[in-house]
């Protein structure tokens, strides 16, 4: 192993949750930042050769490649653990910029409610109410002290949006359920396509409350506080799984790395794969690395921050024997605990003429939140937090969207009749989604595989993970909203795929919004890092990103996960490294 | 290395000279008969022509349409598994291999290629069946993993850009009128059906005016 001059702060991972922290740190030290990502070098000007479905969706071309590192899930501790051989329920990323150059780019912000969620669900409910094996903690930071940090990240990154609380005052067109902003969103609204706009109308002829989806593709030309200039999205529809060919979605290649290629404190090694934390007594010393040529390094560094993606923070943390393995039978062990991932519906609707669907962004649309957090629950027995419920056009390939059409139409799913079905149905339909919140349960949970391992030969991450009757109560409320709101649109519809939540499908697309297993908060005992997301054994180590949720808000996680990175930033900057040693 | 195969294609029910989409192949027309011989990178002719006549029975050329045959089909599916995905790069495949519910997918340890030249075998003589024969050997089939990858390829190779090799002529965009990877629809996106443009497709490589390669084809 060859031992490289040492740095000030090593980080793993060039996604968004790495690069932020090297542009906060970078900004405001001297101190010498690397990056090491396992993936190769992206930039925008590689995205325009790339507009191709196949390619992308169905083979999945920017994802972590599964042949060299997958994980392994089974339902239950009594079941063995069988290996995801293709993705899958969810899609990894990798490469600079990581999952966040072919994400979709909704940026929700988390309700207030949800950083204490424990203490929430217990004063309304009692302990002896809630479900015997819930699992749900509070962050350690209330929503107050998180909102300067959304609102940083929301300018970073340039969300599109319509505020629906401004300083405590209901705005309506915005959500009104969300937690107070102390500003508007840094960008209006886009545009509307066809089929969200029917939906906004039938929702607020229920008496639902409509808004437009908040995204960080643009609506219109905007210059973020780093002075980034971005253009306004021009709706292609290549755009989750694949990186933006003009720039107009926030991806960590055209806001985070053109500001820090200007700085001398900073590189990135690409083809690096970190695959222990060397540490002694208490200590971080360093990580090591296999790099592009297979020579193994050892990068030693005062500070070791890991900010891959969740399942590879605590996958990290247990082969480098850091810290204590959660163990579902005592409920003892921090690390890996609290996986969660999202409890995801939909019903497809169908309308009488084409919508031109392959027109769109991946956050083009209207959601509603009547029946999110914990609004609208309470004539569900067995529902304590719900989800969104929305209409968007993502922009649809022709191979993905072919043939779909209402169900019992044909018999056959190949043949003349079929095609002709498939023909005369194309282009005529839309789903509407939900995306749950998924609460923490005993039972689901990472650690390492007995038996399957990487291409190194280190055992694969095994997901322990099952649906429990919360989701299935969850699940049957979306859909029925989902059903009255399709009747309201006048629309035919083919019902929900509520098979989804009999038990959990790993391959079965739902969302890549998985999270937990180095969870953070208020006590050692209950938890693997502390409220600004530094190890609570060892504090050079900090574990940074999703990996730190106790449990999943609905919707979709990046502008959380870049929240409370930026609070991590402002802690480790402002008090840690003026005052090395465990925070307080 | 193997003896160069070739399958004939009618150029009369391709939809528009494939040329242009078989870029950087070498390309015979033969002027008399119309016909376009495109070499082949996997199958043998034999094989290939089963593959032709069961895509054709699950994507038909009938009255709803052009179908497979003008498509080109067997030509993307030829490429695809003669390129990465074929002999499985991009799928987990360490031992051991066990059996599992249907929810974890294809658990097996054969790979396309290896799936496709075992089920070409069990169809045998199936390019020179009868019509009705052909179906009803397909609809014994139809529950297995080679079926499910013909019927999904089929589909692929009906509606991928035609750098992959099947599509051919954007015969399958226009069928459905997708109008090809275009760069904006800021005047559209918020038209009502009925309202926007009607186009006539195009192809990434004519997007961007420069050939563009496929995952297939990259090097190692």
């Amino acid at each position: 192993m060859e031992r490289l001059k040492p740095v000030d702060i090593v980080i793993v991972g060039g996604g968004f949750v790495g690069l932020t922290l090297a542009k906060e740190i970078t900004a405001r030290t001297s101190l010498s930042v690397v990056v090491l990502e396992r993936g190769q070098p992206r930039k925008t000007s590689d995205y325009i050769d790339q507009m191709d479905e196949l390619d992308h969706v169905q083979r999945l071309r920017m994802m972590q490649n599964p042949a060299d590192e997958t994980i392994t899930h089974r339902h239950s501790e009594r079941t063995s653990a069988i290996p995801v051989r293709q993705y899958g329920s969810f899609q990894p990323g990798t490469g600079v910029g990581g999952a966040g150059e072919h994400w979709g780019a909704i940026s929700s912000r988390y309700y207030p409610d949800q950083f204490k969620l424990a203490t929430v669900l217990r004063e309304k409910y009692g302990t002896a109410r809630l479900p015997e094996n819930l699992a749900v903690q509070d962050w350690g930071v209330p929503y107050e002290e998180l909102e300067p940090c959304y609102w940083r990240a929301e300018q970073l990154i340039g969300v599109s949006g319509k505020a629906g609380n401004l300083h405590g005052t209901r705005i309506e067109g915005g959500n009104v359920f969300e937690g107070p902003r102390s500003h508007e969103y840094p960008n209006p609204p886009h545009k509307l396509s066809y089929a969200p706009s029917v939906f906004r109308k039938a929702a607020a002829e229920l008496g639902y409350h409509p808004y437009p989806v908040p995204t960080a593709t643009l609506s219109q030309n905007y210059t973020n506080p780093d002075g980034i200039s971005r253009p306004a999205c021009a709706y292609c529809g290549y755009c989750a799984r694949f990186g933006c060919m003009i720039g107009a979605k926030a991806q960590p290649t055209n806001i985070l790395m053109p500001v820090l290629l200007k700085r001398k404190n900073f590189s990135v090694r690409t083809g690096c794969n970190v695959r222990r934390v060397l540490h002694k007594d208490g200590q971080a010393e360093g990580v090591s690395y296999l790099d592009d040529a297979s020579a193994e390094m050892f990068q030693p560094a005062s500070v070791v921050i890991l900010a891959s993606w969740i399942v590879n923070n605590a996958r990290l943390l247990l082969l480098s024997k850091i810290g204590t393995q959660y163990d579902p039978a005592t409920r003892k062990g921090t690390t890996g605990k609290n996986l969660t991932h999202q409890v995801v519906q939909s019903t497809r609707i169908f309308f009488d003429a084409s919508l031109d669907t392959f027109m769109g962004s991946g956050g083009l649309g209207i959601s509603i939140s009547d029946f999110d957090g914990s609004q609208g629950v309470d004539g569900y027995p067995g529902v304590l937090r719900g989800g969104n419920i929305r209409v968007m056009t993502t922009g649809e390939g022709p191979i993905a969207s072919f043939g779909a059409m209402p169900p019992g139409e044909v018999k056959s799913e190949w043949g003349s009749e079929w095609k002709k079905a498939a023909l005369a149905w194309h282009d005529r339909s839309v789903v509407i989604n939900s995306e749950g919140e998924h609460l923490a349960f005993r039972h689901n949970y990472m650690d390492l595989d007995p038996t399957y391992t990487d291409k190194y030969g280190d055992p694969l991450t095994r997901m322990t993970l099952d649906w429990t009757d919360h989701e299935r109560a969850q699940g049957a409320m979306l859909t029925k909203v989902h059903g009255e709101i399709a009747k309201a649109m006048n629309v035919r519809s083919a019902g929900a795929n509520s098979r989804l939540l009999e038990r959990y499908t790993v391959t079965q697309y739902q969302s890549s919004h998985v999270n937990g297993g180095a969870i953070m908060g208020a006590s050692p005992d209950t938890s693997v890092v502390n409220p600004w997301l530094q190890h609570w054994q060892i504090a050079n180590l900090w574990v940074v990103g999703g990996s730190a949720f106790p449990q999943n808000g609905a919707g979709n996680p990046t502008l959380t996960i870049l929240a409370i990175t930026l609070r991590s930033a402002d802690a480790l900057v402002d008090r840690y490294l003026k005052h090395p040693g465990a925070l307080a | 290395m193997r003896r160069r195969e070739f399958i004939t294609l009618p150029a009369a029910s391709l939809g528009g000279l494939l040329l242009y989409s078989l870029a950087g192949e070498p390309l015979r027309m033969h002027a008399q008969t119309g016909d376009v011989r495109v070499p082949l990178r996997f199958f043998t002719a034999d094989e290939a022509r089963v593959i032709q006549a069961a895509c054709a029975l699950i994507f038909p050329s009938d009255e709803s349409g052009p179908g497979a045959n003008e498509a080109g089909v067997v030509v993307y599916i030829d490429r695809q598994l003669a390129g990465p995905y074929g002999r499985d790069k991009y799928r987990y495949t360490k031992p051991p291999f066990v059996d599992a519910a249907p929810e974890y997918g294809y658990q097996g340890k054969e790979s396309p290629r290896e799936i496709y030249r075992e089920g070409i075998v069990k169809l045998g003589k199936f390019a020179e069946l009868s019509a009705p024969e052909q179906e009803k050997q397909l609809r014994a089939i139809e529950k297995t993993i080679f079926f499910r990858m013909l019927r999904q390829h089929t589909i692929e190779g009906m509606f991928s850009d035609p750098m992959h090799g099947g599509n051919a002529g954007l015969i399958g965009w226009q069928l459905i009128g997708y109008p090809g990877p275009l760069m904006s629809y800021r005047s559209e996106i918020d038209k009502p059906p009925g309202e926007t443009k009607r186009r006539k497709p195009v192809s990434l490589a004519q997007v961007v005016g420069h050939p563009v390669i496929g995952w297939e084809d990259e090097k190692d």
